[in-house]
C-alpha cells in the first residue's frame, strides 16, 4: 500500500496530516498513541516493525521533530511519521506498543533531551549517568572538565 | 647489550653480564599484554596477535586479567566514560607496568580531536604512556615495532639500583 492509501485509513484521527512533498505523515503529540494503535492493529496496515526513531533539533532551540519509521513485514509497506515538539514538552512513549521503541527513546533522551511520557526506564543509554547537557542539541557547549579530566578544545591547551 | 644472548653462548656456554641485564632481558621478552580493545585499532591488534604477524614470537601474549599483564596496549578511542575504567585497570596492573598507546585516537583524540565532546584527547591525560604508535589504525607491523621499541626501553632500565628521584 502506498502512502496515500495508508493516509486514507488513518485520516479520521485528529491532528494527522499528509505531506506529499516529502512523503511523510505528520501527527500532533496528543494523538500519537491513537495513531500508533491504528498503525499496529489495523488489518490493512499491520506495522509490526518500528525501524527507527530520530530526534531532530530544528535549530531554534525551541522545538524538535521526532521521526518514526515503520515497516510492515506482512504487507511489505512502510511509512514515516513525524511529530513536532516544543522544548520541555512531553511526547507519549511507544515502548508499550513496540518494544524496539524502548532503547530508541532512551537514545533520543540521551542525545537531545526529548522527554517520553510513560517510558518504563527513561535514563541515559550511552553517556555516563552524571553527564550534563544533551550533546546533539544545537546550543550544546562542551564542558571544560569531566571528573577532573580536561577536555581541550584547541591546540592552545598544549602550547 | 643486544636482546639476543644466544650468540654469546657460543664459546663455553657461559656469559658474564650484570644481573640488571638478566632481569631486563627476561622482562623485555615476556611482555604479556592486557587483552582489551576499544575500537578499530583492536582489530589490528588481533591481526598482530594472529599467526601471520604473531606477536608471541616476541614473547607477548594476551592476558585477560590486569593482574597478570605487564603492558597495556590502549587500542582505540578512549571515551571520557571509558577513561575512568582505563585508569582503574592500569592501577590494577602489578609493577613493572608499561603502556603502549596505539593509534591516533589514543595518542591525541585523532579524528575526534575538534568535535568529539565525549572523547579523551590523548590517553596520556590519565595514564603515563611509554610508546606511541601512530596510524589510523596502525598496521600490525607498526604495533610490532612499537613493542620492539618498548623492549629497547625496558633494556635500559636498572631494576636493582635505587631510583634517584
Amino acid at each position: 500500500m502506498d502512502l496515500k492509501g495508508i493516509f486514507e485509513i488513518i485520516k479520521s484521527i485528529d491532528g494527522v496530516d499528509l505531506d506529499l512533498e516529502s512523503n511523510f505523515i505528520s501527527v500532533s503529540p496528543a494523538s500519537l498513541l491513537e495513531l500508533a494503535d491504528k498503525l499496529k492493529n489495523d488489518r490493512d496496515l499491520e506495522f509490526d516493525f518500528l525501524m527507527c526513531i530520530t530526534a531532530i533539533d530544528n535549530g531554534d532551540s525551541k522545538s524538535f521533530t521526532i521521526v518514526y519509521n515503520f515497516y510492515s513485514n506482512k504487507h511489505s509497506h512502510s511509512c514515516e511519521v513525524r511529530a513536532q515538539l516544543a522544548l520541555e514538552e512531553e511526547i507519549p512513549s511507544l515502548s508499550d506498543i513496540w518494544k524496539a521503541a524502548d532503547w530508541h527513546e532512551r537514545e533520543a533522551y540521551d542525545m537531545m533531551g526529548v522527554l517520553f511520557n510513560g517510558h518504563p526506564d527513561l535514563k541515559r543509554i550511552l553517556l555516563p549517568q552524571d553527564w550534563e547537557g544533551y550533546p546533539l542539541r544545537k546550543d550544546y557547549k562542551v564542558a571544560d572538565y569531566y571528573h577532573g579530566v580536561p577536555i581541550p578544545k584547541d591546540k592552545s591547551y598544549w602550547e | 647489550m643486544d636482546l639476543s644472548l644466544l650468540e654469546r653462548f657460543e664459546q663455553d656456554n657461559i656469559v658474564v653480564e650484570k644481573l640488571d641485564t638478566l632481569i631486563n632481558w627476561s622482562r623485555a621478552n615476556s611482555q604479556w599484554y592486557f587483552q582489551f580493545g576499544l575500537a578499530c585499532c583492536a582489530i589490528e591488534m588481533m591481526a598482530a596477535a594472529a599467526p601471520r604477524h604473531d606477536l608471541e614470537r616476541f614473547g607477548a601474549m594476551p592476558r585477560a586479567s590486569p593482574r597478570q599483564s605487564d603492558v597495556m596496549i590502549v587500542a582505540g578511542t578512549v571515551t571520557l566514560k571509558m577513561a575512568e575504567r582505563v585508569k582503574r585497570l592500569y592501577e590494577q596492573m602489578s609493577d613493572p607496568k608499561y603502556v603502549i598507546s596505539m593509534g591516533s585516537c589514543a595518542n591525541s583524540g585523532g579524528p575526534y580531536w575538534q568535535h568529539g565532546y565525549h572523547v579523551l584527547k590523548g590517553v596520556d591525560l590519565v595514564i603515563p604512556v611509554d610508546v606511541y604508535v601512530p596510524g589510523c589504525p596502525p598496521r600490525p607491523e607498526a604495533l610490532l615495532q612499537g613493542l620492539l621499541e618498548l623492549q629497547k626501553k625496558v633494556m635500559t632500565e636498572t631494576p636493582l639500583r635505587k631510583q634517584v628521584v
